[in-house]
């Protein structure tokens, strides 16, 4: 079986269809840091320029998902699943768009096994 | 005697012009407790143009309030410290219910730093002027401050009072008025301080407006009327921030987290005195706030020579650390602030186990029989090495990452192998040894001898990728004010150039 880099659970392609929806094309950058820090975060395409060093991890529901360059070094070993919670109430205090819908959007990880790793097309290592 | 937990008022509502404004959607959503995952209040869900009507009243908030007098200023600075002061228990109850921070911490640090933060900002500004410059004997120079206008400020979820009243305090105390947006998970405490203080504000300068981040967070930062956007919280957000603040050309001061480096020399455990008693704590002080706090020093480098029988006496102090009720004093640690903060956290534990981490203690939530529905984590403690995910990546949880090293240089290259800066700590009865240490560590705030203390009069901020500016010092009045210079010639004669 191929393994990826980066999926998305069905809930959340539904919820990018949804947010395409009200804000046209959309970019997820995986964040770091403090408070909902290991969240990706989901804004409109044409609102974040994304930094031009970050690296791309693939693509879900047709929107491209990046992460910061440094970041990566550390994710390499990590397939990434994008998730999403509906979350009514404690939604943190980024300005990622699909809190406005009562959802917020979480990176699950796994840490690939070797032989997963050693598969990875050349470019996704 | 654990606190009762108090009625509150059913739902709040946005504080605009010194008024409770319902927001204009009619929609409002449910704010729960992480101590018992019981509904707290309702809380509104904004929209753009209640943002507008918050700016706008900020703005003319500001057009008197510009011209109050430093006297002026720094009297409304200290009657809100002691209105503060006089309720003090009640605003600690309601941030540990908000939070979820154990009840112990709210009383003697949350508040207490809280007050003393407008008293600080209160006195400086009486005692400071700018300068004047006798540039030749007919010429001279003034740099006079002038407030910024109004600055819009976004704050976490885990020092929710406090956060307010680090940005609240010296933006107005350098005349400015403030559109504030509260973390949607930790909103009451901060409406409760403005119930509190709203009989000695001046309406408009201080406005609070609540709801998710996306739209209302880019039509604030956006907003022409806003001079300065503050932000903590992630990197990403921040960064968007940053490019908002490129469309009116203004400055942004970010907070945005760290993975921050706890550094144990040998020669702490020279002696078994009060000192080695102290560097234990310092350690344990990873469980400070559930170790919601941006510089948890959640990774912990220890001398190979005292790994063993140092982690012996930090893990029987971890042991003793108590759950249960946040809201009896007598309690340790409290609750994460969220269901989905504790599931982060959770997943941590996981990956950190599957990264080939060895667990020394915790590793699961903790189960509250008082509080089933709550948000617990046990105090976690995993040996691994400092390239794995969980020594990189912020867990903003009570779980601690250690690894060891066999000399200084070594210690400062762990140290600095991060994306972040914000604190660091360094152990040691060796005054050089503390000396080169917090000067190669490439952070904003190096606790020596000490970890986790936040005075006033000491600046806090970021190197590298934990953000850019300062909170707290008086150094902070200038990033809510403009420098103006004023020169003036007292000769009567022209230059001669034309």
């Amino acid at each position: 079986m191929e393994v990826k880099r980066l999926i998305a659970t069905p809930e959340a392609l539904a919820v990018i269809e949804k947010l395409k929806k009200e804000n046209g094309e959309l970019v997820f950058n995986q964040s770091g840091g403090c408070c909902d820090g290991t969240a990706p975060m989901c804004y409109a395409k044409s609102d974040f320029h994304v930094p031009s060093r970050n690296i791309k991890m693939g693509d879900v529901g047709g929107c491209e998902f990046y992460i910061d360059k440094d970041q990566f070094e550390y994710f390499r070993y990590s397939q990434i699943i994008l998730d999403v919670k509906e979350e009514k109430a404690a939604f943190g205090n980024s300005f990622s768009l699909e809190i406005d819908l009562g959802y917020q959007f979480i990176t699950r990880s796994r840490i690939f096994s070797d032989a997963e790793y050693n598969s990875l097309p050349k470019d996704q290592k | 005697m654990a606190y009762s937990r108090p009625t509150y008022k059913p739902r709040y509502e946005n504080f605009i012009g010194g008024e409770w404004v319902p927001p204009l959607s009619g929609e409002y959503f449910d704010n729960l407790s992480p101590v018992d995952g019981e509904l707290l209040t309702k809380i509104p869900r904004s929209s753009t143009a209640d943002v507008d009507a918050a700016v706008a009243a900020a703005v003319k908030a500001f057009e008197t309030y510009k011209h109050t007098t430093v006297i002026e200023r720094s009297t409304l600075l200290n009657k809100i410290a002691d209105k503060i002061e006089a309720n003090l228990e009640a605003l600690a109850v309601a941030e540990t219910l908000d939070n979820g921070k154990a009840i112990r911490e709210t009383l003697n640090a949350d508040v207490p730093l809280v007050i003393d933060h407008f008293r600080y900002f209160a006195s400086v500004i009486r005692a400071e002027s700018g300068t004047v410059s006798d540039l030749d004997e007919n010429t001279i120079s003034q740099e006079i401050h002038e407030p910024l206008g109004v600055v819009a400020q976004i704050i976490p979820w885990n020092f929710p009072l406090l956060m307010a009243a680090w940005k609240i305090a010296p933006a107005i105390a350098a005349g400015n008025c403030v559109v504030l947006k509260p973390a949607s998970a930790t909103p009451m405490s901060i409406l409760l301080l403005m119930e509190t203080i709203q009989d000695v504000l001046p309406k408009g300068v201080v406005n609070i407006i609540n709801g998710a981040g996306g739209k209302i967070g880019k039509h604030l930062s956006t907003h022409p009327d806003i001079k300065k956007v503050g932000f903590t919280g992630e990197t990403t957000t921040g960064q968007l921030i940053m490019q908002y603040a490129t469309e009116n050309i203004i400055p942004s001061t970010l907070e945005l987290g760290g993975k921050s480096p706890n550094v144990f020399f040998e020669s702490i455990m020279e002696k078994d005195d009060e000192f080695f008693d102290k560097a234990i704590e310092g350690l344990v002080l990873f469980a400070f706030n559930s170790g919601e706090v941006c510089t948890c020093p959640s990774r912990a480098l220890i001398q190979e020579s005292i790994y063993e029988p140092f982690m012996k006496r930090v893990l029987e102090r971890v042991k003793a650390i108590t759950q249960e009720n946040p809201l009896d004093p007598t309690t340790k640690m409290g609750a994460q602030a969220s269901v989905n903060q504790k599931e982060k956290i959770l997943d941590y534990i996981r990956i950190g186990k599957e990264e080939g981490a060895e667990c020394l203690i915790g590793g699961a939530e903790y189960k509250n029989k008082t509080f089933p529905k709550g948000n617990y984590i046990q105090p976690t403690i995993f040996k691994g090495h400092n390239k794995m995910r969980i020594f990189q990546e912020e867990i903003f949880g009570p779980v601690l990452c250690v690894t060891t090293f066999k000399d200084e240089a070594e210690a400062l290259a762990i140290a600095n192998d991060t994306i972040y800066g914000l604190g660091s700590g360094v152990w040691s009865r060796d005054a050089h040894q503390l000396h080169s240490m917090s000067r190669g560590i490439e952070a904003g705030r190096v606790w020596v001898n000490c970890y986790h203390l936040y005075p006033s009069h000491a600046s806090f901020g970021g190197y590298k990728k934990s953000g850019i500016g300062r909170e707290t010092h008086m150094m902070m009045l200038n990033a809510y004010r403009h420098t103006k210079n004023i020169l003036t010639s007292y000769n009567k004669n022209k230059l001669g150039f034309f």
